[in-house]
C-alpha cells in the first residue's frame, strides 16, 4: 500500500480520526445531558456550560500547568452552573427552556469576559495514547491518536448503562425521571434528585468543554465551540436516552463532522455544509417518524415535559 | 395529584393553632414544591402568605386597587425589580473587578440612549431583534416554544436578496416583493414546524432548533455555491440587490424603515390577539388545548397559522437585514438576532407591546458594548454577561408572582 496516496481509504481513514476526535466533547455533552434528562429535566444551556468549561479548563492548564487539573476544575465550574439551572428551574411555575437559554448566554458570556486574557498564551494539552504505533502509514497514525478522555468517556458511557439498571441511584434517578409521583410516594425528594442530576450533567458538560480547549482543537478562542452543548438535546433524543446510544450518536455526529474536511481534502468541496448538517436531518427525520399525537417518543422519561406532545 | 400531597403533609385544621397551621403551611409548600408547573401549589403557597407574607405591605384602609390595576401593576413591578437585583448583582461583580459600577452604567446609559447617534444605534439593533422575538411570541401564545428564528431570518433574507435579481422590476415593486416573499419563506419554515407539532406530535423547541441549523447549512452552502456572487472574494455573498432597492431611513430618525415594520407588525398582533375572536381563540388553544377542542375551535389551523406569522415576523427582520444593512445575503446575517429575539419574548411575557421597549433595551445594551470597551477596557462580552444575568433574574421572578398580598386580586 502505498502511504502517501491512498485515495478513498484515506477518507474513511480521515472520517475514522476525526470522528475519534471530534466525537469526545459530543460523547460527555451527551451523557450529560442524557443523565439530566433522565431525571425528568431539560437542560438547553450546555452549550454555555461548554463554552465556560473550555473557558476554565484552558485557564486552570495555563496557570497552574497541569492540563489535568484544567479538566477538573472544568467540570467545577460545569457543575456549578448546572446547579444554578438545577435550582431556579426547581422553583414553581419557571420554564426549564427559557432557563435553559439564558444559562447558554450567561455561560457563554462569562467565559468570553473572564477568559479575555487566555486568548493568546499556550497552556499544555492532554496527553494522547498512540494506537496507530503498528502502521507505517502516516495517516492512520494520526487517526489513531486516542485521547484519554475519549477512553473515559466510553467507559463512562457503559458505566451509566450499568448503573441505570443496577443500582439504588440508578434506579432513583429513573423513577423521578418517569413518575414524580410514584417517587413522591416512596419518599424521595424530586426536587434535590432533579437538582442533582443537573449538577453532575454539567459536570459532564465541563469536561466535554475541556476537551475542545486542552486537545482539539486546542486552544482558547470565542469561536472554539460550533454548537455542540445545543446539539446535545438533540443527541440524547437520538440515542433515545440510552448511555450506551449516545456513544454511537456521538461518533455519528463526529464522523458526519469530519466527513466533509475529508472530502476537502481530496478534492470534493462542495456539499461541505449540507454533511455537517447531515446529523440535524437525520434526528428531525426520526423524531418525525416516531413521534405520534398520541403517545410519547418511544424511551423517553415520562416527566420530562419537553418531549411530551 | 397534588391534592394527595397536600393531604398527606397536612396536619388536621382543626387541631393545630393558628402559627403552627402557619408554620406546617409552609412547609408543605415548601414539601410540594418539585411538582413545579401545579398552579394550585402556587396558588397554595400565595394562600399561606409563603415568602410574601414578610415582604407584603398590607393596603392603606379605604383604598382597594381594581384587580386590572393589581395585574398591571405585578406586571410591572417584578420585571423593574428584577432589573434593579440585576444592576446590583452586576456592580457587585464589577466592583470586584475593581472597576466602578457608576461609570459602567453611566456609560451604558451615554453608548444606548444619550444622544440621537446612541439612540440611532440602538433601535438599529433593536429593529430586528422586535420581529425576531414576535416568532417566538406569536407561537407562545398559541402554547408553543419556537427557539428556531434564526433560521427563519437567514432563509427570509436569503430570498429576499434573490427577489430584485430575478424580478428586475421598479425599485417600489421590488421591495413590496422582497417583503412577501421573505416573509412566505420564514412562515413557511416555522409554519412547517407548527404543522409537524401539530400532525405529528413532534416536540416544536427541538425541531425549530434542528430546522435552524439545518437552514444555516442550506444558507451557507447556496451563498458559497451557486448564489454566490463572484465578486465576492474574502466573503461570500450573494448579487448585491443593487442601491436604487435598497430599504431607505425613516425620515427624522436616521433609521431604517425595518424598525416601522416591527413596530406595526407589533401592533397588529396585539389588536388580533385582544379584540378578535380569533386572537381569543389563539389564546384559548395556549392556554388549554383540550377545552379549545372540546369548543370546537380549529386548533391547527391557529397553531399553524400562529407559526407561519411568527416565521414570517422573522423572514421579514432578514429581509429588512439586507435590505437596509448588509445590501446582499452573507453570513453576517446570522448575527443571533434570532436568539436575542427569544430573550425579549420572554422578558415580554409573550406580550407584543411589550416586545417593543424590551427590544429597544436589549439593543441598546448591545450598543453600549463599543463604548465600554473603549472608555473602561471591559470586554465585548460584558453585555454578554449582564443580558445573560438579567434573562436568568428574570426568569427566576416567573416564581413571585402572585406571593405578593398587594397584588393579589380581590377575590382571592
Amino acid at each position: 500500500m502505498d502511504n502517501n496516496d491512498i485515495g478513498m481509504w484515506g477518507i474513511l481513514i480521515a472520517v475514522i480520526g476525526g470522528a475519534i476526535r471530534v466525537s469526545t466533547p459530543f460523547l460527555f455533552v451527551s451523557l450529560g445531558e442524557c443523565l439530566t434528562e433522565k431525571s425528568g429535566r431539560i437542560n438547553l444551556g450546555l452549550e454555555g456550560i461548554l463554552v465556560m468549561g473550555a473557558m476554565s479548563g484552558y485557564g486552570i492548564a495555563y496557570l497552574t500547568g497541569s492540563p489535568w487539573l484544567g479538566v477538573l476544575v472544568a467540570g467545577l465550574s460545569g457543575c456549578v452552573l448546572g446547579s444554578l439551572h438545577g435550582f431556579i428551574c426547581g422553583l414553581p411555575r419557571v420554564n426549564d427552556i427559557a432557563t435553559g437559554i439564558g444559562l447558554m448566554l450567561f455561560g457563554t458570556g462569562l467565559a468570553f469576559f473572564l477568559g479575555k486574557p487566555f486568548v493568546q498564551p499556550k497552556a499544555p494539552s492532554l496527553p494522547a495514547i498512540p494506537f496507530g504505533f503498528w502502521s507505517s502509514s502516516p495517516q492512520i497514525k494520526a487517526a489513531l491518536q486516542v485521547n484519554v478522555l475519549f477512553l473515559l468517556g466510553i467507559a463512562l458511557a457503559f458505566a451509566m448503562h450499568w448503573a441505570f439498571r443496577n443500582t439504588r441511584w440508578g434506579l432513583i434517578v429513573r423513577t423521578v425521571g418517569d413518575s414524580a409521583d410514584a417517587a413522591l410516594a416512596m419518599g424521595f425528594s424530586v426536587r434535590t434528585v432533579r437538582t442533582l442530576a443537573t449538577a453532575a450533567g454539567g459536570f459532564l458538560a465541563g469536561i466535554g468543554g475541556s476537551f475542545l480547549s486542552l486537545y482539539y482543537p486546542g486552544s482558547w478562542n470565542e469561536s472554539l465551540s460550533s454548537g455542540q452543548g445545543l446539539m446535545a438535546v438533540a443527541l440524547v433524543i437520538f440515542a433515545r436516552w440510552r448511555p450506551l446510544y449516545c456513544f454511537g450518536a456521538s461518533l455519528l455526529f463526529g464522523g458526519a463532522g469530519a466527513l466533509g474536511p475529508a472530502l476537502q481534502s481530496v478534492g470534493i468541496t462542495s456539499g461541505y455544509y449540507l454533511f455537517n448538517a447531515a446529523p440535524y436531518v437525520l434526528t428531525l427525520g426520526i423524531m418525525i417518524a416516531t413521534s405520534s399525537t398520541k403517545h410519547s417518543l418511544a424511551g423517553a422519561p415520562g416527566e420530562l415535559g419537553v418531549i411530551r406532545a | 395529584m397534588s391534592e394527595s400531597v397536600v393531604d398527606l403533609a397536612a396536619p388536621p385544621a382543626g387541631i393545630t393553632s393558628v402559627p403552627e397551621a402557619e408554620e406546617a403551611d409552609r412547609s408543605k409548600g415548601v414539601a410540594s414544591e418539585p411538582l413545579t408547573g401545579e398552579p394550585l401549589v402556587g396558588a397554595l403557597i400565595a394562600d399561606t402568605g409563603g415568602i410574601g407574607a414578610a415582604v407584603a405591605v398590607p393596603a392603606a384602609p379605604g383604598f382597594v386597587m381594581p384587580d386590572a390595576l393589581k395585574r398591571s401593576a405585578e406586571a410591572l413591578f417584578w420585571p423593574l425589580a428584577s432589573l434593579l437585583v440585576t444592576m446590583i448583582l452586576f456592580s457587585l461583580m464589577i466592583a470586584l473587578l475593581g472597576k466602578s459600577p457608576i461609570d459602567l452604567f453611566r456609560l451604558i446609559y451615554v453608548g444606548a440612549f444619550a444622544d440621537a447617534f446612541a439612540w440611532q444605534n440602538t433601535l438599529q439593533r433593536a429593529a430586528p431583534i422586535i420581529l425576531t422575538a414576535l416568532c417566538v411570541a406569536l407561537p407562545a401564545q398559541a402554547g408553543l416554544v419556537v427557539i428556531g428564528g434564526e433560521g427563519a431570518v437567514v432563509l427570509g433574507g436569503l430570498v429576499a436578496a434573490m427577489v430584485p435579481g430575478a424580478l428586475g422590476a421598479s425599485p417600489v415593486i421590488n421591495l413590496v416583493a422582497m417583503a412577501l416573499c421573505a416573509m412566505v419563506a420564514g412562515g413557511i419554515w416555522i409554519g412547517l414546524v407548527g404543522y409537524l407539532r401539530h400532525s405529528r406530535g413532534v416536540n416544536e423547541t427541538i425541531s425549530s432548533l434542528l430546522m435552524a441549523y439545518i437552514a444555516m447549512a442550506v444558507f451557507n452552502h447556496l451563498v458559497e455555491g451557486m448564489l454566490r456572487d463572484p465578486a465576492s472574494l474574502n466573503k461570500p455573498s450573494t448579487k448585491p440587490i443593487g442601491d436604487a432597492n435598497m430599504l431607505g431611513n425613516i425620515p427624522g430618525i436616521d433609521v431604517h424603515w425595518g424598525l416601522s415594520y416591527g413596530v406595526i407588525y407589533c401592533l397588529v398582533l396585539f389588536l388580533v390577539l385582544r379584540f378578535t375572536t380569533t386572537g381569543y381563540a389563539i389564546r384559548i388553544a395556549g392556554g388549554n388545548v383540550r377545552a379549545a377542542r372540546l369548543a370546537g375551535l380549529p386548533v391547527g389551523r391557529l397553531i399553524i397559522g400562529s407559526c407561519f406569522f411568527g416565521g414570517a415576523a422573522a423572514g421579514l427582520a432578514g429581509m429588512a437585514e439586507v435590505a437596509a444593512v448588509h445590501g446582499s445575503a452573507n453570513a453576517s446575517l446570522a448575527a443571533g438576532y434570532g436568539y436575542a429575539g427569544i430573550l425579549v419574548s420572554f422578558i415580554a411575557r409573550h406580550n407584543p407591546v411589550a416586545v417593543v421597549p424590551v427590544a429597544i433595551l436589549i439593543g441598546g445594551i448591545g450598543a453600549a458594548g463599543g463604548l465600554l470597551q473603549r472608555r473602561m477596557g471591559l470586554p465585548d462580552a460584558t453585555m454578554l454577561v449582564l443580558q445573560g444575568m438579567l434573562f436568568m433574574i428574570i426568569l427566576t421572578a416567573e416564581t413571585m408572582y402572585g406571593r405578593l398580598k398587594i397584588f393579589r386580586p380581590a377575590g382571592a
